[in-house]
């Protein structure tokens, strides 16, 4: 990349808007899913049983059964919300610095 | 008779499950021979050379060699970036620890899911900007060529070797009870056979090879699991109900066992997992086979959606097993253990699956789950190899011994070379260590990874500040500790040397060595006010725009 493009694009106010709604939903989404994951392993790690209890009186599904999919589930439609954010807005967005920078 | 149970050794190792999942530890009895498996079995290995015959037509290039010419879809790079994290040891492992131990499995698979969203967000499109064959290109982008590949290539060569024994050995022992074959001839199979995968198809043979095993394994899985779920009328109360009567546990499989007893042990292989997967050198490369940032994060969503519905298939799997083969007599074995007589599966817990697989489809079914086995580690033992042999022949003949100005043919060359020393390393490693307990090696894998390939790889993406010394320096360390730590820990120093009490109290070492190793890559960053050092941050702004934009990135290879 030679200085007059990285200078074209460094001041591009959409590339710095690119950024910063790039790397804050990245983050955000990122912590997001490490709160639920270490949230459920210090769960697990200081208060186990609560994870074995029944879910509603008499049944042998326990708390610990929903959540765990929960988890699961979440980590698929965090990826799916970034997905969908960055493949049409972020890259609108990134298609038009690439071209001003021309 | 001194059967021990396949799956005894591995439950010793809780909470240490890093290194539970994907190795096969303890002798086995072999099976008598399984002729449905062994032909279904021959019918993959007829398509899959094929697939390579073609595929070897089609890569002339180094960017076809190592990244399929940049030329997979998203969708399909999610498929085979399946294919190649599933391993034959996380479906049989996993189901055969819910089988024994009920929600701890569930917890286990977690820990292998989360880190993929953390790869979306953070590192799979930055990567595939930088990046043009591995993950080495990116951590020396604006560092100096020479010491940072070299650091790389080690840091890769490392954690590709575990794997593969790893791998190689629990092949071996899988196939005695699977296809009732000898252990030194599945061994020499599987090697024969992923050399061949590599050498002559590369990365196309190698992706096609994944897509294939992962749809084969996704979709065996998943009829498992609708038959597990129609035995019990469609009722998960009903499926956990019968499961818990049926239990000797009972009520306790719905609950946390003993897996995270001790919570720095347990955060620190969350950490392992999570970050290890983001640093493993065969993983990473699969995402320079797309051709843009786009198609990259695609990959991603449709991997986790796949990894993710194979977890809970396993679990339900692991359930439908307490149900339906846990006191089948058909399927259990009366054994001596310790002076004791131990009624257990045929062939151990880590059979729970493949004889499930009887019990609700027949003898066909039965082969067909068996080859599925097989076909896993071929797919998984192909893909370590290409990573190995091309950090090699990239990272180590192209950019450190020819200066960059390696010709593509002899860069093709020497990997395909490498690719063959490989395979001879793994095929004599597999024999070598076929009586040795070497369950840790998939969780030292990992804290390698996590400990030595993602900080430097994640700094030199996201810290204007990284030099060269502190990435070698910091690198080196994060591997060494990870390394010793595991020596000295309980996995290796009284498990496998039978020392009395461990010298560092923890199973998993990446808390201690993945702090050490960004702390010591930051320190000799900032200390580094050298000429060079100076440089390297003035690159850091070219680089971002890259990484952010995809300006100048490799595209794919029109064929």
């Amino acid at each position: 990349m030679n200085e007059d493009i990285l200078k074209k694009v460094q001041s591009n106010p959409k590339f710095i808007e690119l950024v910063h709604k790039k790397t804050s939903l990245g983050w955000m989404l990122s912590i997001i899913m490490l709160v639920i994951y270490y949230g459920f392993i210090l769960t697990l790690a200081f208060s186990p049983k609560s994870l074995g209890t029944p879910i509603h009186e008499g049944s042998a599904i326990t708390v610990g059964i929903p959540l765990g999919i929960f988890i699961i589930v979440s980590a698929f439609v965090l990826t799916g919300i970034y997905v969908r954010k960055a493949n049409s807005e972020f890259d609108q967005l990134n298609k038009q610095i690439i071209e001003e920078s021309r | 008779m001194k059967t021990r149970s396949l799956f005894l050794p591995l439950m010793a190792l809780l909470p240490g499950l890093a290194s539970a999942a994907d190795a096969i530890a303890g002798e086995v009895k072999k099976q008598p021979v399984n002729t449905t498996a062994i032909v279904i079995f021959l019918l993959f290995v007829a398509g899959t050379l094929a697939i390579t015959y073609w595929a070897a037509r089609r890569t002339r290039s180094a960017s076809d060699f190592y990244a399929a010419g940049g030329g997979i879809t998203g969708f399909q790079n999610g498929l085979a970036i399946a294919g190649d994290y599933m391993s034959a040891a996380s479906f049989l492992g996993i189901s055969a620890m819910v089988y024994e131990k009920g929600y701890d499995g569930l917890i286990y698979s977690m820990g292998f899911l989360v880190g993929w969203p953390i790869i979306l967000f953070l590192v799979a499109e930055r990567l595939r900007n930088l990046g043009k064959f591995t993950f080495a290109d990116v951590a020396s982008y604006r560092l100096q060529q020479t010491p940072v590949r070299s650091f790389a290539a080690t840091g890769t060569l490392v954690t590709v070797s575990i794997y593969l024994i790893a791998q190689m050995v629990g092949a071996g022992k899988l196939i005695q009870l699977l296809f009732g074959m000898n252990y030194s001839t599945a061994v020499v199979a599987v090697g024969v056979l992923m050399v061949m995968y590599v050498m002559f198809g590369g990365m196309l043979a190698t992706t096609w090879v994944q897509i294939i095993k992962a749809i084969m394994l996704l979709s065996g899985a998943t009829f498992m699991a609708f038959m597990v779920l129609k035995s019990a009328g469609f009722s998960l109360e009903t499926m956990f109900k019968t499961a818990t009567d049926l239990h000797p546990k009972h009520a306790a499989i719905m609950a946390p066992g003993g897996l995270a007893s001790n919570p720095v042990d347990a955060i620190s292989l969350g950490l392992a997992l999570m970050f290890g997967t983001a640093g493993l050198p065969h993983i990473l490369m699969r995402f320079f086979t797309v051709a843009d940032a786009r198609e990259a994060r695609k990959s991603v969503f449709f991997a986790t959606g796949f990894i993710g519905y194979f977890y809970i298939l396993t679990f339900i799997i692991g359930f439908g097993a307490i149900m339906l083969v846990l006191n089948n007599p058909g399927f259990t074995e009366t054994i001596m253990k310790d002076g004791k007589q131990v009624t257990q599966l045929i062939g151990g817990s880590n059979m729970a699956a493949i004889h499930l697989s009887h019990a609700v489809g027949g003898d066909l079914f039965w082969g067909f789950i068996s080859a599925v086995a097989f076909a896993t580690i071929l797919a998984v033992v192909a893909g370590l190899t290409l990573s190995g042999a091309s950090a090699v022949s990239h990272d180590l003949y192209a950019s450190v011994i020819k200066k960059g100005k390696a010709n593509e043919a002899d860069e093709i060359r020497v990997s395909k070379i490498t690719t063959l020393v490989l395979g001879v390393i793994a095929i004599v490693l597999g024999l070598v260590f076929e009586k040795q307990n070497i369950a840790f090696m998939v969780g030292l894998a990992f804290a390698i990874a996590a400990s030595a390939n993602f900080p430097v790889l994640f700094l030199s993406m996201f810290w204007k500040g990284l030099t060269t010394r502190g990435a070698v320096i910091g690198g080196f360390i994060g591997l060494a500790s990870a390394v010793l730590l595991i020596v000295l820990g309980p996995t290796v120093w009284v498990d496998v040397m039978h020392n009395k009490a461990p010298l560092f109290p923890y199973k998993n070492p990446a808390l201690f060595s993945m702090t050490l190793a960004f702390a010591t890559t930051w320190l000799f960053s900032v200390l580094d006010n050298s000429r060079q050092a100076e440089e390297e941050k003035a690159k850091f702004d070219a680089q971002f725009v890259r990484a952010m934009t995809g300006i100048g990135a490799t595209g794919a290879s029109k064929h």
